[in-house]
């Protein structure tokens, strides 16, 4: 029992995390904290992707001095190199993540001109009147 | 931010600071093959030097630089060229982008016609991406009206 | 009220990743399913097909340029979204 917790910490930090994150989400009142917790939840995520493709013993995935025309004589072993195809999905993962912050914070904005407030309880009780 | 500041150290060290941080996010671009980087890095680096000259400068200073006009035209530009490219490869005769065959047109073998095809459209994701950081970013400064915040913040200046 | 039913709801969240992580391989396992099926041919390969030394930058440019072309389309659609939400003219 002791051996599956200690061996496996990492995964321990990105399930906490993404608890963080929820709890944030769900019960905090301002909006702009809402939003980091969404920020927080998506970052975990991000981190326990990559964290899947580590290898031990492996070096980072670029071969060192390679270049253009004498590409054919390289020999790259799979099990010398960090597996690639997570980090390049995770880039794509960040960048939509930018685009869900910015439009977020742009809304947050928009909100913001309209009631004088951010705080979700005092929204809500404008909305009802 | 917005109106204009006057601190004499910052700005000197600034100005000799903003140039060196857009020949550096060209040089990531460009070493995207053989080290770490790529388009997105490249293009975050440099809106970073343009939200660096709005914070120690005036907003009017990045407008001098960076016209919007510029700006909503390079969103599309980089678009442009990524599918341009695919649709390239595509009247050349194999998939979508498929850059083995631009060895038709260029003097390469198919090969490097791949690399100059990667080098291609790296480009266009590094516009695209400093261009819509540049943007997000003016937009929520001013609250979307940019002239008129600046008007606003001179005239709270003159009044108090 | 809220606070409580967001702990409780944010415990069970816990207990159901917990389950997860019991059945995760080791960390740095070079047998693990994520490393196996077309990622050492995309290793194996990539410098011979295209030339470029770095990996990610192949699978994330020409191997999968397809994902790439359309994440640059998901950005265009923040940005053009940011400016139809805050720019108006108003008389």
């Amino acid at each position: 029992m002791i051996e599956i917790i200690l061996s496996k910490y990492n995964y321990w930090i990105f399930a906490a995390l993404l608890v963080i994150g929820l709890y944030s989400m769900m019960t905090k009142n301002n909006l702009m904290k809402k939003l980091i917790g969404m920020n927080i939840f998506q970052w975990a995520i991000i981190l326990f992707f990559i964290s899947i493709g580590a290898k031990r013993g492996a070096t980072v995935p670029i071969v060192a001095g390679a270049h253009g025309h004498d590409a054919h004589t390289i020999v790259a072993r799979a099990a010398e190199y960090v597996n690639p195809l997570p980090h390049a999905l995770m880039l794509t993962a960040i960048v939509v993540g930018i685009a869900t912050t910015g439009i977020a914070l742009a809304l947050l904005v928009a909100i913001y001109k309209r009631y004088r407030t951010i705080e979700e309880d005092e929204i809500i009780k404008e909305l009802r009147k | 931010m917005i109106r204009e500041q006057e601190d004499v150290i910052i700005q000197t060290v600034c100005r000799i600071f903003i140039p060196f941080m857009q020949i550096y996010s060209l040089y990531v671009l460009a070493h995207g093959h053989g080290s770490p980087g790529g388009g997105f890095q490249g293009g975050c680096i440099f809106a970073a030097s343009f939200v660096l000259m709005a914070i120690v400068y005036d907003l009017n200073e990045v407008k001098r630089r960076f016209a919007e006009k510029i700006v909503i035209l390079f969103f599309s530009l980089g678009v442009f060229i990524f599918a341009g490219m695919g649709l390239l490869c595509l009247l050349l005769g194999g998939n979508f982008l498929d850059y083995g065959v631009l060895s038709t047109i260029l003097p390469v073998d198919p090969v490097m016609a791949r690399y100059y095809g990667i080098a291609a459209i790296e480009t266009g994701v590094h516009i695209t991406v400093m261009a819509i950081m540049v943007s997000i970013f003016l937009d929520l400064l001013t609250g979307g009206l940019h002239e008129k915040a600046v008007e606003e913040a001179y005239d709270r200046d003159n009044t108090q | 009220m809220k606070k409580l039913l967001g702990i409780a709801i944010a415990i069970a969240a816990l207990m159901v990743l917990l389950q997860g992580i019991k059945d995760l391989p080791p960390w740095g396992d070079p047998g693990q399913p994520a490393s196996l099926h077309v990622s050492p041919r995309y290793i194996e390969r990539a410098v011979g097909e295209t030339g470029v030394p770095n990996f990610v930058t192949a699978v994330l440019a020409d191997y999968r340029g397809y994902d790439t072309l359309f994440e640059t389309a998901v950005i265009f659609t923040a940005g053009v979204a940011v400016l139809m939400l805050l720019r108006r003219s108003r008389p």
